[in-house]
């Protein structure tokens, strides 16, 4: 039973994982349809600023305060990333509209570019960051442990997931946004400046990218291949789930959590790898728009 | 109202219309009409900023508007009902409403008078615009754009593929508009009887230039009818 349960645990953890670094693609890449290869060093980055503020913590400030260092860091990887994010945007991906192959391959370059940056400034070593006093340790239930990081990850997650479908549903500019999202031309002609919202979507879906990046830099040590790492899943988890819809994001992320541990639990992780991608060739050959595609009454098209 | 004068409107870098001038006056109901793909659509396109226009000058109300970005040419007035209708399919009825609100100040509410003119969307608020007919969505796409209170009112064919009882419909409301909230109108269309019923002036186009031009009354509606079939 205590074993079962922490399959589930570890099963939910990992999906919550690959969620977290998946919702910045789902915009970027699901909504915008912009594939951005450089999404994974968003991510790396933000790991990187948890490392910075963590470093500056320790040296400017007194030992009591070293554990809120983890909040400033949440806000610097947002913003870091959601600034590099708008500066892309502008320069590099705005010229690029409708030409995918050109902006995957630029963004690419982007991707080596950021990684090498990484490397030359921070070696070749990875470095580890120090998780807050408050994220030590676990809650122990019975013979089941579940530790502070994980459930810490669980927590943002949920909130990150609120923070989007806020965003999109409920504010001003996630109504602007799902409009240009669906019919460019058409929302310029509601009086929608389409260019500011293509810059502020895609800043945000990067933003998300630094919060993933700061959560997993609690998990292991930070090094520039971070970001390569989590981005394959990301992208499965986009495409199996459906692109263009969070829900469907959500239900990808957990297919793959699930599927790996299951898998893991009773073969090997090698194996388990390989039977996960042959679930996803699966289900795309029968719903090749993934598992939630948008249905509608399509008079026009 | 509107002057457009020697513009020319580019796809890519051919060119569909040389030199082309318009005028619609303020108040009336203009049409312009045509057979297919001699340049009605990419007109009302180049009004909205939406093709290539390197070329002449369109004014709004002595403004030039030319060089502007569509998003701003809908703030200073001017309301587009696109050929199709572009409904936003994922949105509900009433969130494409409220779209027609973003080119106005941010506390703006949607005009009382939208659902007087079209009752069936007050009762279809919370359906998804892709789920309704044809003639719903034709309704739809009217109302947002009234949303937007502009002072021109573009329709690119509003009576295609749209069954008659509700062709009716539509050309009282945009009679209405007209009359009572003193809108000016230009409308793009290929159905004669409509246009000959509604219009205040005519023009009508062929491979990208006006051939024939006068106030509809004056027109001889036989001499229309021939442009339009030769």
């Amino acid at each position: 039973m205590a074993q079962f349960i922490n399959t589930v645990f570890n099963c939910v953890s990992l999906s919550s994982i690959i969620l977290l670094t998946s919702l910045g693609l789902a915009i970027t890449f699901g909504l915008m349809k912009v594939i951005n290869m450089a999404h994974g060093e968003f991510l790396m980055i933000g790991a990187y600023m948890t490392y910075v503020v963590q470093n500056i913590f320790e040296k400017f400030f007194p030992e009591s305060m070293f554990s809120l260092y983890y909040f400033f860091a949440l806000a610097a990887a947002f913003a870091v990333t959601f600034l590099l994010g708008a500066v892309l945007e502008r320069f590099v991906i705005s010229r690029l509209y409708g030409r995918e192959v050109d902006s995957l391959l630029a963004t690419w370059g982007i991707s080596i570019i950021l990684q090498q940056a990484a490397r030359s400034i921070f070696g070749m070593q990875g470095v580890n960051v120090k998780a807050p006093s408050f994220l030590n340790g676990g809650i122990t239930i019975g013979a089941c442990t579940f530790s502070y990081n994980r459930i810490f990850i669980l927590g943002m997650v949920i909130l990150c997931m609120i923070l989007v479908w806020y965003i999109m549903y409920r504010s001003n500019f996630g109504k602007q946004m799902r409009a240009v999202m669906q019919n460019r031309a058409m929302a310029q002609c509601m009086g929608i400046n389409s260019r500011k919202v293509d810059m502020l979507t895609f800043s945000f879906g990067s933003g998300l990218a630094g919060l993933a990046g700061c959560s997993v830099a609690l998990l292991g040590s930070i090094d520039s291949t971070i970001g390569q790492n989590y981005i394959v899943n990301s992208f499965i988890a986009v495409v199996l789930g459906g692109v263009g819809r969070l829900t469907g994001t959500v239900l990808g992320s957990s297919v793959i959590g699930f599927a790996s541990i299951g898998i893991e639990n009773y073969t090997s992780a090698s194996i388990a790898k390989a039977a996960v991608l042959f679930i996803v060739i699966v289900v795309l050959q029968f719903r090749p728009q993934g598992l939630f595609a948008i249905k509608s009454r399509k008079l026009d098209e | 109202m509107l002057k457009i004068k020697d513009m020319d409107a580019c796809y890519g870098e051919s060119k569909i219309i040389p030199a082309l001038s318009l005028d619609v006056e303020k108040g009336k109901i203009v049409c312009l009409i045509g057979r297919n793909g001699v340049g009605k659509s990419t007109t009302l396109k180049s009004i909205m900023g939406l093709v290539r226009t390197p070329k002449g000058s369109i004014r709004l109300d002595g403004e030039e508007i030319i060089k502007m970005p569509t998003y701003n040419r809908v703030r200073k007035g001017i309301g587009y009902v696109p050929q199709g209708r572009d409904i936003f399919p994922q949105m509900t009825v009433y969130e494409n409403l409220m779209l027609g609100l973003q080119a106005r100040g941010r506390k703006s509410e949607l005009p009382a008078y939208i659902y007087e003119l079209f009752p069936i969307l007050k009762r279809f608020e919370k359906r998804k615009g892709g789920d309704l007919s044809g003639g719903q969505q034709q309704q739809l796409a009217i109302a947002r754009a009234l949303v937007t209170e502009p002072k021109i009112l573009i329709l690119d064919e509003p009576t295609e593929g749209i069954q008659p009882s509700v062709i009716q419909d539509i050309g009282e409301v945009i009679r209405k508009v007209n009359k009572e909230l003193g809108l000016t109108v230009l409308i793009v269309e290929q159905y004669l009887d409509f246009v000959l019923g509604i219009s205040d002036y005519l023009y009508i186009m062929e491979k990208g230039e006006i051939i024939l031009k006068g106030s509809t009354s004056e027109l001889d509606a036989a001499e229309v009818q021939e442009k339009m079939t030769h």
